[in-house]
């Protein structure tokens, strides 16, 4: 072989490394996603249900036809927000484990639209700007806590959830309430609605506000430099320093911008979910989105582009199931049983090596089973 | 002097599954590991005793708790030793699991939302003049000084505390990092786990989605104030728990009517945000905390 053919040889093999390093993380969130539904499939057979029937069901009722994609679109929309919250955090160094917190108070602060009439356009945008000043007035407190005086923000963002959760309770029952049905908050009136995208499902334009937050985070962090500094700031906190980034700058955005897209989520949930558009007493229609949003960042590798895909894969889990509850009778709590596992498949750094290891080990002691 | 009793008395109770779990995540992050997931262990324990106590008592009950606290804690120490996990994210794993299975065990118990302990599972109170205690509060004073004894004072105690601040020479010195550390934290999980099935099995006697309300992050606030040290622990658990006795004592005051009870139920979790910033900044905690010991 020529030199020649050698180093091209050497490229190409160079270049399939890179390629295949740059499927590393994808190969790991699918592996990770199997892990997770694998041991569903035991959990769900330890109680005597079939996994084969449910998963076909989970399946056939998320991505099946249009109905079920659709829904799964709808259920994956606030998880877009919701994920972009903690990845954003994610990229600056930070677990901003207050999603749900933000998206509560931007639900509320949405639903406050309703007692004042504004032409359709208008009331809708005004709409949206409430809920994401609601969302990082709420995230500000916790990163100034952090900023001013090191209060670790897993502590302080879940103490705020709490807070929000019975002032939620508390403005649902005594202040925002329906004159009508006082299980729930006024409804969000038509002209701040978001009109439904597909006849007959509840996927509604609130998808478009999604995806263009996640494009315009995107664009902040990969092509300003600002959101250079934040993600500098994140990888190496002392390197970013010495490089003049003030990173109480960076931390007080990031928890702005995160806080702006929980409360967003917030939103496209009381302005795009019918029937009813509105925030219940027990918080039953948004609960729980704050923190699937965590699962959903980190098996979308905390990217943008990732995070869309996974939203659909986690909307489908979660339409999916209501569908496996209906036919296979599995709860559809199994999703979030599912979805934990998923969560600590993710924590396994080198997930894939480490089930090539597991892999080669069997090979080796049925080898060894097989030469006897 | 009623009043008092009363108050001192819930907060005895509200003090425990803090004490036990802070006690715990002491050990464990003395030993580097940082764990997140004690709300997910507490919920998931509480559940579990209700299951063991229905079948075998109380005493049943509280040793599934512990033995489940423990299992969780092995689980979450093997990725993040020998596997290198990242401790963030396991512990947000454990939590999403935990609410996951919690709210699917209700269901399959056939009672979802609410699932009560039989008076023949319910562990006996200690009868008092003034009220009736938990014998568990006795295990909750007594745990803490043994950790402080065992930490302060024992060789393995240092090895612990070598494992977290300086994992490098500790291996040198011929420690097993990761075993020590692993060992530390299911030590942890064993504890909260006792916290957890405490909580349904012998103190409210219920478990229900939301049982654990908070109480393993309000547990990781009582690690920051008392700064790695277990007696500080006891003390910080008691002040927690009584906030938490002082919210329940007050919404059930004749006269409360007057402040929404959303208000009053807020008290615990502002309390543990004021007081934990108080606190930081004083303290120092060890160097390789939440960082995976990799050889060179």
């Amino acid at each position: 072989m020529s030199a020649d053919a050698r180093a091209a040889g050497s490229r190409w093999r160079s270049l399939g490394r890179r390629t295949l390093t740059g499927l590393n993380p994808a190969l790991e969130s699918l592996l990770a996603g199997a892990v997770g539904l694998l041991v569903g499939a035991l959990l769900m057979k330890m109680w005597g249900y079939s996994p084969v029937k449910a998963y076909a069901a989970l399946f056939q009722g998320a991505y099946g036809d249009l109905y079920g994609f659709a829904s799964s679109l709808a259920r994956g929309t606030p998880l877009i927000l919701t994920a972009l919250t903690f990845s954003i955090c994610v990229r600056a160094g930070m677990f901003n484990i207050g999603a749900e917190g933000q998206l509560i108070v931007g639900a509320l602060a949405a639903v406050t639209v309703g007692y004042f009439t504004l032409p359709a356009a208008l009331h809708v945008i005004v709409a949206l700007i409430f809920a994401m000043v609601a969302g990082a007035a709420w995230s500000i407190v916790p990163a100034l806590l952090k900023t001013a005086r090191g209060v670790s923000e897993v502590i302080s963002t879940i103490m705020f959830n709490w807070v929000s959760h019975f002032l939620a309770f508390y403005l649902v029952a005594n202040i925002l309430t329906d004159p009508i049905r006082g299980e729930k908050t006024i409804s969000v009136p038509l002209s701040a609605r978001f009109p439904l995208l597909v006849r007959g499902t509840d996927l509604s334009y609130g998808l478009f506000a999604a995806v263009a937050f996640a494009v315009v985070m995107y664009f902040i962090l990969w092509h300003t430099v600002t959101g250079y500094e934040v993600r500098a700031a994140g990888l190496n906190p002392t390197a970013a320093r010495y490089g003049g980034i003030n990173s109480r700058r960076t931390m007080l955005l990031s928890f702005i911008l995160g806080g702006m897209g929980a409360g967003l989520a917030g939103a496209c949930i009381v302005m795009g979910e019918p029937p009813t558009y509105a925030v219940f007493s027990g918080l039953g229609n948004i609960a729980g989105v704050g923190f699937d949003g965590m699962a959903v960042a980190m098996v979308g590798r905390n990217h943008p582009i990732g995070i869309i895909i996974a939203a659909v894969f986690f909307g489908g889990l979660t339409a999916g199931g209501r569908i496996m509850q209906l036919t296979a009778g599995v709860p559809l709590e199994m999703v979030r049983v599912v979805e934990g596992i998923i969560v600590l498949a993710m924590a396994v750094p080198e997930l894939v090596r480490l089930f090539r290891f597991i892999r080669s080990q069997f090979r080796r002691v049925l080898g060894g089973r097989s030469a006897q | 002097m009623k009043y008092f009793w009363g108050i001192f008395f819930i907060s005895l109770h509200a003090m425990v599954p803090l004490v036990l779990t802070a006690v715990g995540e002491i050990i464990g992050e003395t030993a580097g590991l940082f764990n997140i997931g004690l709300e997910g262990i507490l919920l998931t324990c509480a559940f579990m005793g209700v299951v063991g106590a229905k079948m075998g008592g109380p005493a049943a009950g509280l040793l599934i708790g512990m033995g489940i606290g423990g299992l969780i804690g092995l689980i979450f120490s093997i990725i993040n030793t020998y596997w290198k996990g990242n401790q963030m994210i396991t512990g947000i794993g454990v939590n999403l699991f935990a609410l996951g299975f919690v709210a699917f065990g209700l269901i399959m118990l056939g009672s979802p939302g609410f699932q009560a302990v039989p008076a023949s599972g319910r562990l006996a109170p200690i009868q008092t003049p003034v009220g009736s205690l938990s014998p568990i509060i006795f295990v909750a004073l007594v745990v803490p000084f043994l950790a402080h004894w065992f930490l302060k004072r024992t060789r393995a105690g240092l090895i612990l505390k070598a494992a977290g601040e300086t994992p490098e020479a500790a291996d040198v010195a011929g420690i097993n990092v990761n075993l020590v550390r692993l060992l530390a934290t299911t030590f942890g999980g064993v504890l909260a786990g006792l916290g957890g099935a405490y909580i349904s099995v012998s103190w409210i006697g219920s478990v229900t989605k939301e049982i654990s309300a908070g109480r393993g992050f309000i547990a990781l606030a009582t690690v920051v104030f008392s700064g790695l040290n277990p007696l500080l622990g006891l003390l910080g658990g008691f002040i927690f728990g009584f906030f938490e006795s002082l919210a329940t004592w007050i919404r059930n005051l004749p006269g409360s009517k007057a402040i929404p009870w959303q208000f009053i139920a807020m008290i615990p979790y502002v309390v543990t945000l004021l007081v934990v910033a108080g606190v930081v900044g004083r303290v120092r905690f060890p160097k390789a905390l939440g960082e995976p010991y990799k050889r060179e």
